[in-house]
């Protein structure tokens, strides 16, 4: 199948974003993914600059490194200078991008990053870059590989932490009285959203990142309140967006990234106005009920 | 230094127009960004300026393919940006409004879904070619150094409506910033200014965004306003010191860019005015990270010091003899003191005349006895206050006391004291020293 490589590795960017996307939405805390996949730029670039080509190890420790300092520097300012937390994003990630945008200019001869690149990525590439074995076979798309490794990663990480994530998030107080900590499971969840958001921006660029952090869960939201059938729901719409994304890209000859994200939000789209007129239908019969009384 | 006296003599016109067109952008929306920031809606800014791409694309297809025009008009997609703009606005606050997702799902939702079809568009229409589509993608990164005379004018409308608009609409926006129920309640039309008030938002952005980017255009709204606010609480004076920080940022960047012609003028005007932010952060009076920091060391010293004096009067008392001379270990036993802070915290005093230091034996004065005695009269006397007053449990109300011993004024004390009518017992039944 053409393009079976490109498909699987955006439904894998899809689930790995959108599983840490349900915790992030569910904390009002959407924004930071936005900011994290904005601030990691200078970390990129100081990996490549240091290594000198496009290793996976050093990107992911120098943008990784990147994400957890933008989210501990928004925590900083607001806690410690009162500054309302949606300025405290906005003044950090455009800060750290400018910061990275500057770096890239000063070293254009031996950088080799595209803008392009970092805002919306070459998903439609991967198949390029493959992973090679020392006997000479190839085993397909590094990126792909890179991103089965995150999936089970985040997977992992829920499944082990589930009982962290699920109290911090919705009891942060009950958490802290039965001995979980907040704190640490803010970090590990910001530091997993970093990873996840570096590994992801190679192949789909920042705002597919934050389109796949926000738009699956957001959707799966409107649908269920409980965590499993949301969590569940968001991997299932990650696939849909994949697969919709690449056929409507390869149909109209534009962006991959951008189609999926495009599908996303047709499909937030129709869940959103069925829930509407539901919500309609629920008020009239209402209504009706009360009239008749 | 001949850059400097070249660059500032406008010795090429291209500097004028990168400088005032650097300048004019800073500045108007900084002044708008004062509002978007009161009204905690910051990030508004990223959403439309993402937003505007796909309007861009779309009528910039309307005008190639339907009205078949051979150049870009700006007219007709700055049009279409500020229709899809607006239109990101407008799908926030429904999806808010009429849905259980909350202000931050809305703004990534909206952003990212928007500014996604605009790169569908805008792949779509650079595979179709054509020489007129060149530059399309300054919208995406900015072009501050590509600016022309004629870019220029353009901004000096928006920004001189924009001001205007600030200007005679100043009262009504204040209010609407700060207090948005209360201006509906004595009749304002809030809807129609908040509509006003996207409006303007929407405008400067459709505005800059060529000259600095998606991304950072955000920054030129929310940056100088938040940097401002460290330094005053009044509107005017903040207003006047985000323009301020625009118009210096804008400058500086358009220089380091004519200097270094390799640089990017828009990242790194964000830059400097990213800088001037972080620097009110910690260093602006009052509102100040360090002088926070400062502030808290002060205070926290200024209790060590009355704790330690109020040990000795307790001692004293204990022992009916408040001349005691008394060792370090005699003090750490009645309460623990890190000793190092205890240490400074006694030759603080002593040179303050609180304390006398003999043989390493530490003794109070005249002065001292009567600071440690109103710190334990304080004390005492709020005891009794939160037990009759307040109807709490006496062994309730001793860690309460302990804070605020420091804190209450003279004033309070006199009030305090003909309230409970001079006790002599707290609720512990230890005399209360006058």
């Amino acid at each position: 199948m053409d393009g079976m490589y490109i498909i699987i590795t955006a439904a894998l960017v899809a689930i790995s974003c959108g599983l840490l996307g349900c915790f992030l939405i569910l904390r009002k805390m959407a924004m930071v993914g936005d900011a994290i996949s904005h601030a990691v730029l200078p970390g990129i670039v100081i990996a490549f600059f240091v290594s000198g080509n496009r290793e996976t190890v050093p990107m992911l420790i120098g943008a990784g490194s990147l994400g957890v300092l933008a989210t501990f520097l928004i925590e900083y300012f607001h806690r410690k200078g009162k500054l309302q937390t949606d300025a405290s994003i906005g003044v950090t990630f455009t800060w750290l991008f400018a910061l990275g945008v500057i770096l890239i200019s000063a070293f254009a001869d031996k950088v080799d990053i595209d803008q392009d690149c970092v805002l919306y990525g070459e998903i439609g590439l991967i198949e390029l870059d493959n992973w090679i074995l020392n006997s000479g076979f190839i085993m397909g798309p590094r990126v792909f590989y890179v991103m089965l490794f995150i999936t089970l990663l985040v997977v992992g990480f829920i499944l082990m932490g589930y009982k962290g994530l699920y109290f911090t998030t919705f009891d942060p107080v009950y958490a802290a009285t039965i001995g979980i900590s907040t704190a640490l499971w803010h970090y590990l969840l910001m530091g997993m959203v970093s990873l996840t958001t570096v590994a992801s921006f190679e192949a789909v660029g920042a705002i597919l990142v934050v389109a796949m952090i926000v738009v699956p869960p957001a959707t799966a939201y409107l649908i269920s309140e409980k965590l499993k059938p949301m969590l569940i729901l968001t991997c299932v719409f990650g696939v849909i967006i994949a697969l919709g994304g690449y056929y409507l890209a390869v149909w109209i000859d534009g962006s991959i990234a951008g189609a999926m994200a495009t599908v996303a939000g047709l499909l937030f789209a129709i869940v959103f106005f069925t829930h509407r007129i539901q919500q309609l239908n629920r008020s009239k019969i209402k209504a009706q009920q009360l009239s008749e009384i | 230094m001949e850059t400097l006296i070249e660059f500032f003599t406008f010795k090429y016109p291209n500097i004028k127009y990168v400088l005032f067109g650097s300048i004019l952008l800073a500045v108007s929306s900084a002044i708008v960004g004062c509002f978007t920031f009161l009204k905690k809606k910051a990030l508004v800014g990223d959403v439309v300026s993402h937003a505007v791409l796909p309007g861009i694309c779309l009528s910039f297809l309307f005008s190639s393919q339907v009205l078949k025009l051979p150049e870009k008009n700006p007219f007709i997609l700055l049009f279409g940006a500020f229709v899809t703009g607006w239109l990101s606005i407008v799908v926030i606050d429904n999806v808010v409004k009429k849905t259980k997702l909350k202000e931050d799902t809305a703004t990534g939702l909206s952003l990212s879904v928007f500014f996604g079809v605009g790169i569908l568009l805008m792949t779509y229409i650079q595979k179709q070619g054509g020489s007129s589509q060149t530059g399309l993608d300054s919208f995406l990164f900015g072009k501050a150094a590509s600016l022309v005379g004629d870019d220029l004018i353009l901004f000096g409308f928006i920004a001189v409506f924009l001001i205007a608009v600030v200007i005679l609409l100043f009262k009504e926006f204040k209010l609407v910033s700060f207090d948005s129920s209360f201006a509906q309640t004595i009749g304002y039309p809030v809807k129609a200014l908040d509509l006003i008030l996207t409006t303007l938002t929407v405008l400067a952005v459709v505005s800059g965004i060529q000259a600095v980017g998606v991304v950072l255009m955000a920054a030129m709204l929310i940056t100088p306003a938040a940097a401002a606010r460290f330094w005053t609480d009044n509107l005017q004076k903040m207003i006047y010191l985000a323009a301020g920080f625009g118009a210096f940022s804008g400058t500086i960047g358009a220089f380091i860019s004519y200097v270094a012609p390799s640089m990017p003028t828009g990242p790194w005007i964000v830059m400097v005015v990213s800088l001037v932010a972080m620097a009110s952060f910690f260093l602006a009076p009052k509102k100040g990270i360090l002088f926070k920091v400062l502030k808290r060391k002060k205070i926290q010293k200024m209790i060590l010091e009355e704790n330690i004096l109020k040990l000795f009067f307790q001692l004293g008392e204990n022992e009916n003899n408040f001349e005691q001379a008394r060792s370090i270990s005699n003090i750490l036993e009645k309460r623990p003191f890190k000793l190092k802070k205890l240490n400074w915290a006694l030759q603080k005093l002593k040179a303050q005349g609180y304390l006398t230091k003999e043989n390493d034996l530490w003794k109070l004065t005249k002065e001292g006895y009567n600071k440690g005695k109103r710190v334990v009269k304080l004390h005492r006397l709020w005891e009794v206050y939160l037990t009759q007053y307040l109807r709490i449990a006496p062994d309730h109300v001793h860690d309460d006391a302990e804070r605020i011993e420091h804190i209450i004024t003279p004033e309070l004390e006199k009030k305090l004291e003909s309230l409970l009518n001079f006790p002599n017992k707290d609720p512990h039944e230890s005399n209360i020293p006058y």
